[in-house]
């Protein structure tokens, strides 16, 4: 090995172990200051404490925002995998013209700035009338959730070899059987993944649901920026904490069912 | 696995109307997304009489205007050069890594992109604090000889932005690292090129479409975020992203914010319209 080549390869491994690092710090920050008893989000604490997950049953609020996101988080994701599915299936088993064009459509909220998608369906809900505040927190968030359901259920189909279904059917599963008994299976780590992800998306928005929500229904998200205004405490470190918990259960799950490298599929 | 299947027995019974399945999900989105936003887009050039484009003149015209624009370009092309610079090797390191150090960068990747801007940007805020971990690393190196504020300036927004899109430039060039066989590098070094030759002509070519999907997908996303800059810089530093959540939310001025969500529309549409055709373009010509 040359001394270039040594040398490129130090550098390689600095980096990777500076880009763990770097990319951890916030997560190990906030779980850090959430157990500290430091008021003044001193670290390393001086010393360990409860106190914040103890003030978190008294936060005014929080938990009616926890309750809207979940609720708004569950059905979306539920109708956005009902919608994508079909949408899907679509998109791989048709031999229409225009697919490409259908699925960057579906995929494009996403890429475009959630603040001008938000925007533009605020004014555009008043113009079609809808004013309720949880009815339009539904409707945008199947919007955001939808593009996850796509993306991963198009890939997963494209894989499926659907001579399967006819081979099950050859062996006297009906139609719908052959479905429920082949297809079903194989994608089901992928929707359920799929689902994971939008649900989580969902959960974290903030620049969509700004512009839906007023004093009395608000995302949790919502809620934790105006706690992060009024009385920055380590209250909302503990609250984070929680939310990095269930990345980390959604990211087991998922590694579970699809493996870590799908994951990071782009 | 993946070839197509090839159908010998009668054409299969969903062939055509499959589309219908395609409908609900795509009359949906027209209705409650595309719908909204291209009434935005109209809007934006009609006036009380007719076409006009009195607005965008009224807001080039205004040079505090100018200033919001350069803000937003300046601070999203240090967030992705940044992000280029740790994230190309970074995308290396983890393609070519052994099973264990894979699945740590790959959980040190994945599991921040599952968390919230809010989570990441408050947790950033005390890391940025005079007392924070940026500073005392920095003086505890001998960098800096007193602690000092990174929360509130520049370089703290573009530190926290590019930790947050990190990943967005790591995953993109890891997907095309990953397709290069290293061997390629050694039969260029049996051949006799030297190590920078062989990277210059065989791999950074090759690594091409990946740098501009992770170039597109993290310039696109600084040049829109808007919870990050709220919450690390403060209202003095106002972004195309700010000022169009600040003239809804607190100055009720639905011209001007009008007018910079269709600005930032255009530059997003621009920026995945302009590196897809790119990418498609690198990729069809290795």
């Amino acid at each position: 090995m040359t001394a270039t080549e040594r040398l490129t390869r130090y550098f390689v491994w600095f980096i990777a172990a500076f880009t763990v690092v770097f990319l951890m710090t916030p997560l190990i920050v906030t779980v850090a200051v959430s157990f500290g008893s430091s008021t003044v989000f001193t670290l390393p604490p001086p010393d360990w404490s409860l106190r914040w997950y103890q003030r978190l049953a008294g936060m005014r609020g929080l938990m009616p925002a926890l309750v809207v996101s979940v609720q708004i988080a569950a059905i979306s994701t539920a109708i956005a995998m009902a919608l994508g599915t079909l949408c899907a299936i679509a998109l791989v088993r048709g031999r229409f013209p225009g697919r490409e064009a259908i699925s960057t459509f579906l995929i494009s909220p996403l890429m475009l700035p959630g603040l001008v998608i938000g925007i533009a369906m605020l004014q555009g809900f008043k113009a079609l009338g809808l004013r309720d505040v949880y009815a339009s927190l539904f409707v945008a968030h199947v919007v955001i959730t939808l593009p996850y359901v796509v993306r991963t259920v198009v890939g997963a189909l494209s894989l499926f070899d659907f001579a399967l279904i006819d081979a099950a059917r050859t062996l006297g599963c009906n139609y719908p059987m052959a479905l429920m008994r082949v297809l079903v299976p194989a994608l089901a780590p992928a929707f359920l993944t799929s689902g994971m992800f939008a649900f989580l998306a969902s959960m974290d928005n903030y620049p969509i649901s700004i512009f839906f929500t007023d004093a009395w229904t608000k995302t949790l998200p919502i809620q934790m920026l105006q706690y992060v205004e009024e009385t920055p405490d380590p209250t909302i470190a503990a609250i984070s904490a929680g939310l990095v918990v269930l990345a980390i259960i959604v990211l087991i799950i998922g590694d579970r069912l699809v493996g870590l490298r799908k994951l990071a599929d782009f | 696995m993946t070839a197509p299947a090839v159908h010998t027995t009668a054409p299969s019974p969903w062939r055509d109307p499959v589309i219908l399945l395609a409908l609900p999900a795509v009359i949906y989105l027209l209705v409650v997304y595309a719908y909204p936003l291209l009434w935005l887009l109209m809007k934006s050039f009609i006036g009380p009489a007719g076409p006009t484009l009195q607005p965008y003149i009224s807001f080039m015209s205004d040079p505090f205007n100018w200033r919001v624009v350069g803000n937003t370009l300046r601070v999203a092309a240090w967030v992705t050069l940044f992000c280029f610079l740790i994230g190309y090797p970074a995308a290396f390191a983890l393609a070519r890594a052994g099973a264990l150090v894979q699945i740590v960068m790959l959980v040190s990747i994945i599991l921040p992109l599952s968390i919230g801007a809010v989570v990441k940007a408050f947790a950033w805020q005390i890391v940025l604090r005079r007392d924070g971990v940026v500073s005392q690393l920095l003086v505890g190196l001998g960098v800096w000889d007193d602690p000092q504020r990174l929360l509130f300036t520049e370089t703290g927004l573009v530190l926290g932005a590019a930790n947050i899109f990190l990943p967005f430039m790591i995953l993109p060039i890891y997907s095309v690292v990953k397709l290069i066989d290293p061997r390629l590098s050694e039969a260029g070094a049996t051949l006799g090129a030297t190590p920078f030759y062989s990277f210059a002509h065989v791999t950074l070519p090759l690594t091409l479409p990946g740098i501009v999907s992770g170039v597109a997908f993290v310039f696109s996303m600084s040049v829109s975020m808007f919870v990050i800059p709220s919450l690390l810089i403060g209202d003095r530093f106002q972004t195309l992203a700010t000022l169009t959540g600040r003239s809804f939310l607190l100055m009720r001025n639905e011209q001007l914010g009008s007018t910079t969500a269709v600005i930032l529309l255009t530059l997003a549409v621009a920026i995945v319209v302009g590196s897809t055709w790119l990418a498609r373009r690198l990729g069809g010509s290795t």
